[in-house]
């Protein structure tokens, strides 16, 4: 179990030291950047810069039924300056989602998905919006990945009508169809069923495109997952399974839990592709190499190597069955913000001072979105018996006295 | 070619008048060839049906020559293939749908003319196949799930009350989820208790599902094409015993309207509301009770949520008298909603309490005379009937 500990800080493979050198050392441009004009102010290159360049990734992939793709990744000085801001954002917003909870604006249950940032982030440079993504509870900044406001994400979390599903799904249950996000979803396990149905769809309306079905550590476990995981080889349908392992299903930890917590190979006949999921660029990699799997050869299990810093959900302190030294050792050496930030100074992309200022800006549309949120109106109580039911074919439910009622009930 | 479709009156009627609405004026008028009126000679004309595989004289609205013959099975079927061939999105999925024809045959033919993957055979994982049909629901097209047997859809119970029922309303109306959730349930001859189950009862209260059952060809086939074409999550309660009933029904297309009930036999001493197989006992026991001299209107709910209260009610507040006959068990059934209803909304137009045969709360037993003793026997309804207008209870 030690040794279990131990890897979760050194994320299983060639530890990346805390040094400032380690970033340095990884990067090779390419011979065409080097003949870039500098920008006036003698950096490196400008934050709004797309030429692409090339990084490497320090830990490597594991394959199971396939060759890993390449350790090296095509990315550009905007897209690494895009992904500080939004997945710093990110971090904001669920940080404010804690206060509020706290503060008691928020109440039930709040799945915070601080950490894993780089999941979504790295997902989202590898996918366009045709793609189809559907996940669990832990789906605040997904819905923002796929192109939700912070507000709405606030406003719903607070139960105001402005949110997503206008006040009435919460927490675990935001949706944005025209992000091709089909959820939030609060029973674990169910959503890797709907994803098959998803690219059932893509399948059946030949889409060129997929649907990923986002499950954790703990659903990994569940008889549905392996059931959807049969009828998309069976069929080739265009899924990618991304299982988010941060390692604990709520305060169980994956080796109490699972017989084999290599679950990127418990798809057994489908391929599957263990990535750090700390390292957005490595997420990048991987995913789009699964979707190029996904549309030629069919399904793909995908692992990412996460963490998360909040307890499983906010009535979880996260301490009982980790230590605080665990977490802050894994907040230091593998924090998916800071190796971004570490990227961009060593690239001289931006100055400290310039990502100072991003910061602020983040925290400010945070704090702005919230203050919005609480203004907003609770929804009306008539629109409890609102979308119960899409209008009928014929006509909707009449109550005794043939008045049209929203209530078709008995 | 109009489509000649069956639509009730939408004027706000008057309370305490039946309204025949144009879908039942059509209904009656082929069968009584044109008497409307209440009169004391129907009450001499013997209305009722035998119990199983007979001549639906009163539900099927053709004169003899016009129309086709077709079972139950058949006419869920064409109403089917009708769906797919006119739009390309509505599949179906289930076990043995596709190269076997569907156990009960509904499927019939259907993989050799629409191919594959709009027929899909899936493996034994009602779960996920559920849950795959809904997912592929969300994002638009119109997926038909069968389930081999009602009772195994249980497995697939969180997928079919969490995402089929609720996503519509928890994603604040983003989603729609079209799905059709249909297959055979019911008491059958001896099937046993796991293959006996009534799912009408466990899926009533889960909000956002709409609930029908067929009981005549004429009404499962437009059930069928109207579940497809509604946006809602609907389930078709077929019976595994009237796959084989034989009926006329017209040749040109129908749809009926989930949400009505059907007025099976007008009558003016006692309303009987019954559904799916219990239709068919009710009216051998309306055979007997005319004889007798009542005069019983039976009303086929057909729409099991929500419940049609307007023609319920128009009934109720004619007889003052409702009998309940259902295949459900007696607790948490749907009789025990139907009642409650009716307490509710007729209350002041009751002369006594809401009656209700149902099956006992009993596990179906193998032996031949124990599952007879379990569900509602025409027997028992005769003699409740009389009971109730006698005024004994």
């Amino acid at each position: 179990m030690a040794r279990w500990r131990q890897r979760l800080l050194s994320s299983a493979c060639s530890s990346s030291s805390s040094s400032a050198a380690a970033p340095q050392a990884l990067l090779r441009l390419a011979s065409s950047a080097l003949s870039r004009q500098s920008s006036s102010r003698g950096f490196a290159a400008a934050p709004d810069d797309t030429t692409p360049f090339v990084v490497d990734i320090p830990v490597p992939y594991a394959g199971h039924r396939c060759d890993p793709p390449e350790q090296r990744v095509e990315t550009s000085a905007k897209e690494l300056v895009d992904f500080f801001k939004v997945m710093y954002v990110m971090r904001r917003m669920e940080i404010a989602a804690d206060s509020l909870y706290k503060a008691k604006f928020i109440r039930g249950f709040c799945h915070l998905y601080d950490g894993q940032e780089a999941v979504c982030v790295g997902m989202e440079a590898a996918l366009t919006k045709e793609d189809a993504i559907i996940t669990a509870y832990r789906d605040h900044c997904t819905h923002i990945g796929r192109g939700g406001t912070v507000l709405e994400v606030m406003a719903e979390l607070m139960g105001r009508k402005s949110g997503c599903s206008l006040g009435k799904g919460g927490s675990m249950h935001m949706y944005n169809k025209e992000g091709n996000f089909y959820g939030g979803n609060g029973i674990v396990g169910a959503q890797t069923a709907l994803g098959a149905g998803l690219a059932f769809a893509q399948k059946y309306n030949k889409q060129n495109a997929v649907s990923l079905a986002l499950y954790g550590d703990g659903a990994a476990n569940q008889g549905q997952l392996f059931e959807a995981m049969n009828i998309s080889a069976l069929w080739d349908l265009p899924v990618i399974f991304v299982c988010e392992n941060n390692h604990y299903g709520m305060g169980t930890a994956e080796w109490r839990s699972a017989k084999s917590p290599e679950y990127y190979k418990r798809g057994d006949y489908v391929p599957g592709l263990k990535i750090d999921g700390m390292d957005v660029l490595a997420v990048k990699q991987g995913v789009r190499f699964a979707k190029e799997h996904a549309l030629t050869k069919g399904p793909i299990v995908l692992e990412m190597d996460t963490y998360r810093y909040h307890g499983h959900s906010m009535s979880d302190p996260g301490s009982t069955y980790r230590t605080r030294e665990e977490i802050s050792g894994v907040r230091q050496e593998r924090d998916p913000i800071e190796r971004v930030r570490k990227l961009l100074l060593a690239k001289e992309i931006v100055t400290v001072a310039d990502l100072k200022n991003l910061e602020k800006q983040a925290k400010a549309e945070v704090d702005e979105a919230v203050n919005q949120a609480k203004e907003g109106g609770q929804p009306e109580t008539h629109e409890l018996f609102t979308h119960v039911h899409v209008k009928g074919l014929k006509q909707l439910a009449y109550g005794p006295d043939r008045k049209e009622v929203i209530v078709p009930l008995p | 070619m109009a489509q000649k479709v069956l639509v009730p009156c939408s004027s706000s009627s008057s309370c305490g008048k039946v309204q025949f609405s144009p879908s039942r004026v059509h209904t009656q008028a082929i069968a009584f060839g044109g008497e409307l009126s209440q009169s004391s000679s129907r009450k001499n004309k013997s209305l009722a049906l035998k119990a199983v595989a007979a001549k639906g004289e009163t539900s099927a609205p053709v004169t003899a020559k016009s129309g086709h013959e077709i079972l139950l099975f058949d006419a869920l079927r064409e109403g089917l293939e009708e769906e797919m061939a006119r739009d390309p999105t509505v599949c179906v999925m289930g076990e043995d749908v596709g190269h076997y024809g569907g156990s009960y045959k509904v499927t019939k033919g259907l993989a050799e003319k629409f191919g594959d993957l709009r027929v899909l055979d899936t493996p034994i994982c009602e779960n996920s196949f559920t849950g795959m049909g809904i997912g592929a629901a969300m994002t638009g097209l119109r997926t038909v799930v069968e389930g081999m047997n009602m009772g195994f859809l249980l497995l697939a119970y969180n997928q079919i009350s969490n995402n089929a029922g609720m996503l519509h309303y928890t994603s604040g109306g983003q989603f729609k989820i079209p799905v059709v959730i249909r297959g055979p349930g019911g008491v059958g001859k001896q099937l046993g208790a796991e293959h006996s189950q009534r799912l009408e009862s466990y899926f009533q209260s889960v909000p956002g599902l709409q609930m029908v059952a067929c009981s005549t060809p004429y009404n499962a086939k437009g059930l069928m094409k109207a579940a497809i074409r509604s946006d809602n999550p609907v389930i078709l309660y077929e019976h595994v015993l009237l796959y084989n009933l034989k009926e006329r029904i017209p040749d040109e297309e129908y749809v009926l309207c989930l949400e009505e009930a059907e007025l099976v036999r007008p009558g003016k001493d006692i309303t009987i509301l019954t559904y799916s197989r219990m239709r068919h006992f009710v009216l051998q026991a309306a055979k007997t009770l005319v004889e007798r001299g009542y005069d019983p209107e039976i009303i086929d709910i057909r729409s099991l949520k929500p419940f049609d209260l307007f023609t319920i009610g128009n009934s109720i507040k004619k007889t003052h008298k409702v009998l309940i006959v259902e295949e459900c068990m007696r607790t948490g059934g749907i009789g025990a909603s139907l009642r409650a209803a009716i307490v509710d909304n007729f209350w002041d137009f009751l002369d006594g309490r809401p009656e209700c045969l149902s099956s006992q709360d009993v596990p179906t037993p193998y032996a031949a005379t124990l599952e007879d003793a379990t569900v509602v026997q025409p027997a028992q309804i005769i003699v409740k009937v009389e009971q109730m207008l006698q005024g004994l209870i």
